[in-house]
């Protein structure tokens, strides 16, 4: 995956794929890395498949999410080919409502802790002093309280509508990338461009959006991967217990927990969510691989 | 060292006092604990208003609060407000569901410890072998799988082995539903029987979540030491292979690890809860799911004052283990 140096490169000026007269972007090589990446293309390819799955799958399967008319825990058939649940509701169409929901609050999660994460920690490192020593006891503070109860009572407060959901497992999801980013803040504004744009008047949200955010948007990106798949078991588990998105509405997670006593009977009716939340994560996983790969060839560190 | 651990637990205190103040405000304005008194059919609203008077739910939050705290550091955690039966007390019914969930959480990740770090390290040395791929694969499905779906697929498959057991003429042994409570009886062999078949499952499913992450990270730090100078020097000097890696290698590649330890409890603590839930134990998970239910503010905040206290132990643990493996590191 290095490019070398000492590889006899083709005579410049001959019609040839590699142009060494012409320069290229960061981005277009880091793009050529990622699709040279077969799983996480792969995985790429999946993932889209999967939302698509959810977002434009009921406008072409006739049965509504709502439509309790078909029988109790019918097998599988030609009209409901994942069989109905105890109120008669056709499976698939349910499980493409839970894939959108779920997908719908992973993404949620991903862009909201990413955004609150990138800002908190790179305002504590390049700001230091006081504010530093706010965020990061915040942060702390953060970390000590464990999710899933104050999610739980959260949910439970304000009825379990998939926006609250998302933004309770969001505002327990920013810690990680605030701590990331204020190390990579911290050594990178020892740095003469952070030093040369702070003399030359630029304001902190200047330095920061402007300077510090794209010299860690693989770190970032990489995170922000990380963050769907993360999001995507906990929601799983936090309907899974009977704290998360709430009858009427489903996800992935409440589907599996209300169906997981039939899994010798009526199999079907477990295994089909499962294997939507595992190739969801999964997939993630693989694109942040992937993603990692292109950014820095070079780094073999896995995630904790 | 002893200085190191002084401070870091008294900067933990006004922590802890912070974050059961927000959590407390979070508790009482969640819910009313008597809604569901309230809306039974024969309560009248005196009733209502008499329960609040007695239960000091009329008064303010701040106030509340102040109460809840004095009484709480003088050893005094409050009783639930169990509607429609005897009132228990907080900080018995907190300790004991912790225990249960603590020896559930420290068997899982001892396992998950010395499976990952094991595999990790094998897999490491056979880079690119067909056991590295192996392990690689198994670790990724495993960090993408739901807690609950590896206990209720272990449950079933648990069930099914009991069949065989009992197919055989044997006892059922391995339990898949609430564990009996009134303890354990018989000879040595018998207890050892009785709790085996009551941790196996949810130990296993505790300790395939955890494993994903050990392995995974101990492959990493490794493979950097293998290919560290260190290890070529040892290596041109002559010594064995087995020496190089197990003493020069292993050792140095363990102190990442042990960081792991501690990010990975909030996790494994999760994934006990979820497990508890799919094995009916009445365990923290149980306790913290019935407590939300009803709003129980007392409840709630022991089980919080508990785990946030667990959390802040696990993290001085891993700070602590981190200065004694890596002379490099002052604790100071």
């Amino acid at each position: 995956m290095l490019l070398t140096a000492n590889q006899p490169g083709p005579p410049i000026g001959t019609a040839s794929e590699f142009d060494a007269s012409k320069a290229r972007k960061q981005s277009t090589l880091i793009r050529q890395r990622f699709f040279r990446h077969k799983l996480a293309v792969t995985s790429l390819i999946v993932f889209l498949l999967i939302v698509a799955f959810g977002m434009i799958g009921p406008l072409f399967w006739g049965i509504s999410v709502d439509d309790s008319s078909g029988g109790r825990f019918e097998p599988p058939s030609a009209e409901h080919p994942l069989g109905t649940n105890q109120i008669g509701k056709d499976m698939l169409a349910q499980l493409m409502r839970g894939t959108r929901l779920s997908v719908q609050i992973a993404l949620t999660v991903a862009v909201l802790a990413t955004l609150v994460g990138v800002t908190l920690g790179a305002l504590a490192g390049y700001l230091r002093g006081f504010v530093d020593t706010a965020i990061s006891r915040v942060i702390d503070l953060m970390l000590i309280i464990p999710a899933i109860a104050v999610a739980g009572i959260l949910v439970k407060a304000f009825s379990g509508s998939w926006y609250v959901v998302a933004l309770v497992l969001a505002s327990f999801g920013w810690m990680s990338i605030a701590r990331i980013t204020r190390g990579e803040t911290l050594s990178l504004s020892q740095r003469e461009f952070i030093e040369a744009a702070s003399a030359s008047g630029a304001t902190t949200r200047w330095v920061i959006f402007r300077h510090l955010v794209p010299n860690m948007v693989g770190s970032i990106t990489v995170n922000a991967t990380l963050a769907i798949a993360l999001a995507v078991l906990s929601e799983a588990a936090l309907s899974f217990i009977g704290l998360g998105v709430q009858i009427p509405d489903t996800s992935l997670g409440l589907i599996i927990s209300e169906n997981y006593a039939q899994i010798t009977t009526r199999p079907w009716l477990f295994w089909g969510p499962f294997v939507v939340i595992v190739a969801l994560s999964l997939c993630v996983n693989f694109i942040g691989d992937g993603l990692r790969d292109a950014f820095d060839p070079r780094q073999t560190k896995v995630r904790a | 060292m002893i200085r190191y651990i002084i401070r870091r637990l008294l900067i933990s205190i006004p922590i802890l006092l912070i974050g059961s103040f927000l959590a407390y405000l979070m508790v009482a304005s969640a819910g009313n604990p008597l809604a569901e008194y309230r809306a039974q059919p024969n309560v009248t609203e005196e009733m209502v208003r008499s329960l609040e008077i007695s239960l000091g739910l009329d008064k303010p939050v701040i106030e509340r609060y102040w109460i809840w705290l004095t009484d709480f550091l003088s050893g005094d955690w409050g009783e639930s407000i169990a509607l429609g039966q005897a009132s228990v007390e907080v900080f018995d019914s907190v300790m004991r569901s912790l225990w249960i969930t603590f020896r559930l959480v420290i068997g899982a990740e001892l396992l998950a410890i010395l499976l990952g770090v094991s595999v990790g390290v094998l897999a490491a040395v056979k880079q690119y072998s067909i056991f590295d791929y192996f392990a690689t694969s198994a670790a990724f499905l495993m960090f993408s799988m739901p807690v609950f779906c590896v206990a209720v697929i272990l449950k079933t498959y648990g069930i099914e082995f009991n069949n065989v057991l009992n197919s055989m003429g044997m006892e059922r042994w391995l339990s898949t539903v609430s564990p009996a409570t009134t303890g354990y009886e018989g000879g040595f062999i018998d207890v050892l029987y009785q709790y085996t078949g009551q941790y196996t499952l949810p130990t296993i499913t505790l300790a395939l979540i955890s494993f994903a992450a050990y392995s995974r990270f101990q492959r990493a730090s490794m493979l950097e030491t293998l290919h560290s100078d260190y290890v070529r020097t040892a290596k041109a000097k002559g010594l064995s292979q087995r020496r190089v890696i197990l003493r020069h290698a292993f050792r140095n590649a363990m102190i990442p690890v042990t960081t792991l330890f501690s990010i990975n409890f909030a996790i494994v603590f999760t994934g006990a809860i979820v497990t508890e839930t799919v094995f009916g134990w009445r365990g923290m998970g149980f306790l913290l799911v019935s407590s939300v239910r009803q709003f129980d503010p007392n409840m709630l905040m022991g089980w919080l004052m508990v785990t946030a206290t667990m959390v802040i132990i696990f993290n001085l643990v891993a700070d602590i283990m981190y200065g004694v493996l890596d002379p490099r590191i002052r604790l100071a």
